[in-house]
C-alpha cells in the first residue's frame, strides 16, 4: 500500500516535470499579485510591514486555489480517476498520494518564494522563519480542502469561480491562525499556540479530507 | 421501525402524509408567531439601556438560532442522502440550503439594523457577525454547487458532501473567528446581546424561537411538496394528484 502511494506520487511528479513551463505559473502568479500591493496601496515601509502577513497569506490562498484546479482535470478527462477506484488499493490512499504530489508541485515552490516576497514587503527577519513554518503546515491543508472542492466541480462548466465559492470560506481558519502567528512573531510574542493549531488542523485534514475527496470523485463520475 | 422509515422516505407516501398536516402546521405557525410578536413588540417592557430598538431581537435571535439549526438539519439529511440514498433526504438538503440562507440573511440584516442605533454603525467586524457572514457564504456555496449540476440526484449528493464538510468546519471557523476577534480588537467589548434577560423579555423570545422552528417545518414541508411534484411529474400518482385538483 505504501508502494502504491509512492507510485502515484512518482507518476504525477513525472508528468509535472515533463511539462516544465506549467510548474512556474503559480510562482509567477504569486510574485505578480504581491507586487500589486505596494503599487495599489502604498510603498510606505511601516504601512506595508503591517499589511504584509495578511497579504502574503491571502495571496497564498488565491495561488493555492488557482493551482488546485489542475489536480484532477487531466486524470478526469483521460479516465485515470476511474482507474484509481478500480485498483486493489483503497482509493483514499491513492488520492492522498495525488494530493501530496500536487502539493509538492505547487505548494513547495511557494515555501521558497513566499519568504523572498515577504522580505520585499518588509516583514522583519525574525518573523520569516515563522512564516515559513505556517506555510509548511498551512499549504497542505489548503491542498487537501481544495481537492474536495475540485473533486466536486471537475466536469462542470464554470468550475473555476464555483471552486472559489465553495472552498474559500473553508480556508478562513488557516488564514486566521497563520497570519496571527506571523503577526505575533513580528511583535516578538509567543506564537507556538497558533502553530500547534495549524498542525492539528493538518492532521485532521489528512485523516478526513481523502474520504470526502473520494466520495466527491465518485459523485462527479456518475 | 425501519419499515416505517423506509415507507416514510418514499416521496409519494410523504406527499400524502404531509398533505394532511401542512395546513395545521401553517395555522400553528400563524398563532404562535402572532402571540409571540404581540408579546414581544407590545407587552414586553422597554429596555432601559437600548430603549425600543432592542425589540428587534425577537426576530433577530430566533433567526440566528435557526440559521445554525437548519445547517445541522441539512448536514444530517445530507448524511442520510449519502448513506441510504433516500430521495426525500436529498430534497431536504436542497430545500434547507435555501431556507437556511434566508434565515442567515435575515439574522444579518436585523443585526445590522439593530447595530446602527446601538453601536452607531451598521457593520462591525464582531466575531458573531463575522461568523454569521461566513455561514451565509457556506450556504451560498451549497446552493451554488446544487444549481451548477443539472441532474438533481447528483446535485443533491454533491451538496450533501459540501454540507457535511461544512459542519465539521463550522466549529473550527467559529472559534477561529472568536479568537481572531479577541486578538485584533481587544478593547471592543460590546453590550452582550442577552445579558441574563429578565423573564418578561425571555419568555416572548423563547416563544418566538418556537414559532420560528414551526415556521421552518412548515416552510420545509411546503417546499418539499412542491419539489416532489416537480421531480416526480412524469409518474402516474402525480398526474392523478394534479387531476384531482
Amino acid at each position: 500500500m505504501f508502494k502504491a502511494i509512492i507510485t502515484v506520487i512518482q507518476r504525477d511528479l513525472l508528468i509535472a516535470v515533463r511539462r516544465r513551463a506549467e510548474l512556474m505559473n503559480p510562482i509567477l502568479f504569486y510574485v505578480i499579485v504581491v507586487t500589486l500591493f505596494p503599487l495599489g496601496v502604498s510603498p510606505d515601509k511601516s504601512f506595508l510591514s503591517q499589511l504584509a502577513p495578511g497579504v502574503v497569506w491571502v495571496v497564498a490562498l488565491l495561488a493555492a486555489l488557482i493551482s488546485m484546479e489542475s489536480i484532477f482535470r487531466q486524470d478526469f478527462d483521460d479516465g485515470s480517476v476511474e482507474q484509481l477506484f478500480l485498483s486493489e488499493h483503497p482509493p483514499t490512499i491513492l488520492i492522498l498520494g495525488k494530493v501530496i504530489a500536487h502539493w509538492l508541485i505547487t505548494g513547495l515552490p511557494m515555501l521558497v518564494i513566499v519568504p523572498v516576497m515577504a522580505s520585499l514587503l518588509y516583514i522583519p527577519t525574525q518573523a520569516i522563519q515563522t512564516l515559513f513554518v505556517t506555510l509548511l503546515l498551512g499549504t497542505p491543508i489548503l491542498s487537501l480542502i481544495g481537492a474536495i472542492g475540485v473533486a466536486l466541480t471537475t466536469g462542470l462548466r464554470g468550475g473555476g469561480i464555483l471552486l472559489g465559492l465553495l472552498v474559500l470560506p473553508l480556508y478562513i481558519p488557516v488564514l486566521i491562525f497563520a497570519t496571527s502567528a506571523v503577526g505575533a512573531a513580528i511583535d516578538g510574542l509567543e506564537y507556538s499556540g497558533q502553530v500547534a493549531i495549524l498542525g492539528a488542523g493538518l492532521i485532521l485534514a489528512l485523516l478526513l479530507a481523502p474520504l470526502a475527496i473520494s466520495a466527491s470523485l465518485k459523485i462527479s463520475m456518475s | 421501525m425501519w419499515k416505517f422509515i423506509h415507507k416514510f422516505s418514499s416521496p409519494k407516501y410523504y406527499y400524502e402524509w404531509s398533505g394532511k398536516w401542512v395546513t395545521w402546521i401553517g395555522g400553528l405557525t400563524l398563532i404562535t408567531m402572532l402571540i409571540g410578536l404581540y408579546w414581544g413588540l407590545v407587552i414586553a417592557p422597554t429596555d432601559y439601556q437600548q430603549g425600543e430598538s432592542y425589540r428587534i431581537i425577537f426576530i433577530h435571535v430566533p433567526a440566528a438560532w435557526m440559521s445554525m439549526f437548519v445547517y445541522v438539519v441539512m448536514a444530517v439529511a445530507g448524511f442520510f442522502a449519502l448513506v441510504w440514498k433516500t430521495k426525500l433526504s436529498e430534497i431536504v438538503v436542497s430545500e434547507c440550503a435555501v431556507i437556511g440562507a434566508v434565515f442567515t440573511a435575515l439574522a444579518l440584516i436585523t443585526g445590522m439594523l439593530w447595530g446602527k442605533p446601538t453601536w452607531g454603525t451598521y457593520w462591525q467586524w464582531d466575531a458573531r457577525l463575522t461568523s454569521e457572514l461566513i455561514l451565509l457564504f457556506l450556504y451560498l456555496g451549497v446552493i451554488a454547487i446544487h444549481s451548477a449540476i443539472e441532474d438533481p440526484r447528483v446535485a443533491a449528493k454533491a451538496a450533501s458532501i459540501l454540507a457535511i464538510v461544512g459542519i465539521i468546519n463550522i466549529p473550527i471557523i467559529h472559534y477561529s473567528v472568536v479568537w481572531w476577534h479577541s486578538l485584533h480588537q481587544p478593547n471592543m467589548e460590546i453590550i452582550s446581546e442577552s445579558p441574563s434577560m429578565h423573564p418578561s423579555m425571555l419568555y416572548p423570545l423563547l416563544l418566538m424561537a418556537v414559532a420560528f422552528k414551526i415556521y421552518f417545518v412548515w416552510l420545509l414541508t411546503i417546499r418539499m411538496r412542491n419539489e416532489i411534484l416537480s421531480r416526480e411529474r412524469t409518474t402516474n400518482w402525480v398526474k392523478n394528484v394534479l387531476k384531482e385538483n
